[in-house]
């Protein structure tokens, strides 16, 4: 077991995602940024859909009571363990009673922890990723235990990697979403000239764009939405929907983020500018 | 019969839109499940294809793979052109039990007075009328129902409520439905139902499919309690009649 000491602000249980319920309404959910995890899965030689922690902005204090193995990848959040600092993208070995905490943000917003053969919170509806009403909540709590596999021979094949960082990336690939021909030339002439910013509305349903579009009058009826929609209110405001976004909506889908934007959006916070590019 | 066309659109690189004429009517949604029901029987292979229908639209995703647009988007239309009269799913009419109780039913008076309704008459038109569920989405079992009659159709709240009940039954515009968790909300609430539409605890969380109808009856506050309890206990079965059997 895992026992979260502190919770931090917002650290809760993601694996790919939970498919085949959107039809009934549930968002996918899973990591927000899924290149920082595939690494740090791959590194523990795990499966690619075991469950990591997803840490944002500021990280939690958490008390293992196994011994076992873990990776960190993501933002770059001042790990330490027992008092001494340690990286991203390295296995570490972890003994009972070891104490793994967070510092200073130093760059993107939301870091992995991922442990040999994954967490492993009750299972529901194919995913252990949460999502409430399907997990009793949408984060851990202070004193909260994540159960996870025990492992008693781990031998790493490699033990650490060297990252190119995509955490300082701002140009985000975009295809054309469905509605896309309805933009006008001025509206298309700023959608990708101008840089936009991330709103304080931002979090794992969506993030807000603070700049605007002209707005619009163009009406559709409710139409399915993907993690990395970007919807086009009438009154110009983009919403780029992320995974736990709702599965459905009726403002016009204008682009769609590439897999990799959506990683990198996912590291931006308040204030942080972006721009887009069609692939 | 002519049959509608369809047309469809890459939505990024795992996903492809079938949209027909924009256009709310059974005969639309009913080509539709029995497109989405044809594919996932005959053509699709495999657990990892998607499929979510609302009104005029069917979204086919794969979550493993990327699709080729151009050769995909053929296929779809070929397998379209050859579905014939495929049978749709089993589709149901539920009936939902609702407690029009002034407590529950907090903006009855409002409506009353606006829509110049008598109360009565407004709960009757609402349990007289059948509802058609056009798509499952915003949260999670929350239902985009059709049908409501003219003389119910009122603009939404002009502030929007912080939080609406869990199982609230509203109105606006041209749609009615029931919130299925405690959330913000703009419609005008004219009661409770007793029956989540949306259950964790199930293996199958949410009873109603889209392509699927609803009626609500009226209840009293004393069977509503009833009810909430037999949904508590687990022994509360939704009330449900097959149709286009």
């Amino acid at each position: 077991m895992l026992k979260i000491l502190k919770s931090g602000f917002y650290t809760s249980v993601q694996d790919l995602g939970r498919f085949h319920y959107r039809n009934k309404g549930v968002p996918v959910s899973g990591v927000m940024d899924e290149l920082s995890v595939f690494k740090a899965n791959a590194l523990l030689e795990n499966e690619i859909t075991d469950a990591v922690l997803e840490i944002t902005m500021t990280g939690p204090t958490l008390f293992f009571q196994e011994e076992t193995h873990i990776v960190l990848s993501g933002a770059e959040m001042s790990a330490t363990l027992n008092n001494l600092p340690i990286v991203n993208y390295k296995v570490y070995q972890i003994d009972i009673g070891d104490i793994l905490s967070y510092g200073k943000l130093e760059a993107g917003f939301r870091g992995y922890l991922a442990i040999k053969s994954g967490f492993r919170p009750k299972v529901m509806y194919g995913s252990s990723s949460f999502f409430k009403p399907i997990t009793y909540g949408n984060r851990l709590m202070d004193g909260d235990m994540v159960p996870f596999k025990y492992k008693e021979i781990f031998k790493p094949k490699i033990s650490e990697i060297k990252v190119d960082s995509f955490l300082g990336e701002t140009i985000l690939k975009v295809h054309k979403a469905p509605e896309f021909d309805m933009l006008t030339e001025i509206q298309l002439q700023v959608l990708f000239s101008k840089d936009f910013t991330v709103a304080k509305e931002n979090n794992r349903m969506a993030y807000q764009l603070n700049e605007m579009l002209e707005g619009h009058s163009h009406s559709m009826l409710t139409s399915a939405t993907l993690p990395g929609t970007v919807q086009f209110t009438p009154a110009g405001k983009l919403i780029i929907l992320m995974k736990d976004g709702q599965t459905t909506g009726g403002y016009p889908r204008i682009l769609q983020l590439t897999d990799k934007a959506i990683a990198i959006l996912a590291q931006k916070r308040q204030g942080a500018t972006i721009c887009f590019k069609l692939v | 019969m002519e049959i509608p066309q369809i047309r469809t659109k890459p939505f990024g690189v795992h996903a492809v839109l079938v949209e027909w004429p924009v256009e709310v009517s059974e005969l639309i949604l009913n080509k539709i499940l029995q497109f989405e029901s044809f594919l996932k029987i005959q053509c699709l292979e495999g657990a990892n294809w998607e499929y979510v229908s609302a009104y005029n639209s069917l979204l086919v995703v794969n979550t493993k793979m990327t699709i080729d647009y151009v050769s995909f988007s053929k296929e779809l239309q070929h397998w379209y052109a050859s579905m014939g009269e495929a049978k749709p799913y089993k589709r149901y009419l539920w009936r939902l039990p609702v407690s029009y109780d002034p407590g529950f039913g907090i903006d009855l008076d409002d409506i009353s007075v606006q829509l110049k309704i008598e109360i009565s008459e407004l709960i009757r038109l609402h349990t007289s009328h059948v509802y058609t569920i056009y798509g499952i989405g915003f949260l999670p079992g929350f239902m985009y129902l059709g049908g409501l009659p003219e003389v119910l159709e009122i603009s939404r709240k002009a502030t929007p409520r912080l939080k609406v009940e869990k199982g609230a039954v509203g109105i606006a515009g041209k749609q009615t439905g029931v919130y299925p968790q405690e959330s913000p909300g703009g419609w005008n609430i004219v009661g409770n139902c007793p029956v989540p539409i949306f259950d964790a605890t199930k293996k199958e969380p949410c009873f109603v499919s889209v392509g699927d109808q609803i009626q609500f009856y009226k209840v009293s506050r004393a069977k509503y309690d009833l009810h909430k309890i037999e949904v508590e206990v687990g022994i509360y079965q939704p009330e449900k009649i097959q149709i286009d059997a």
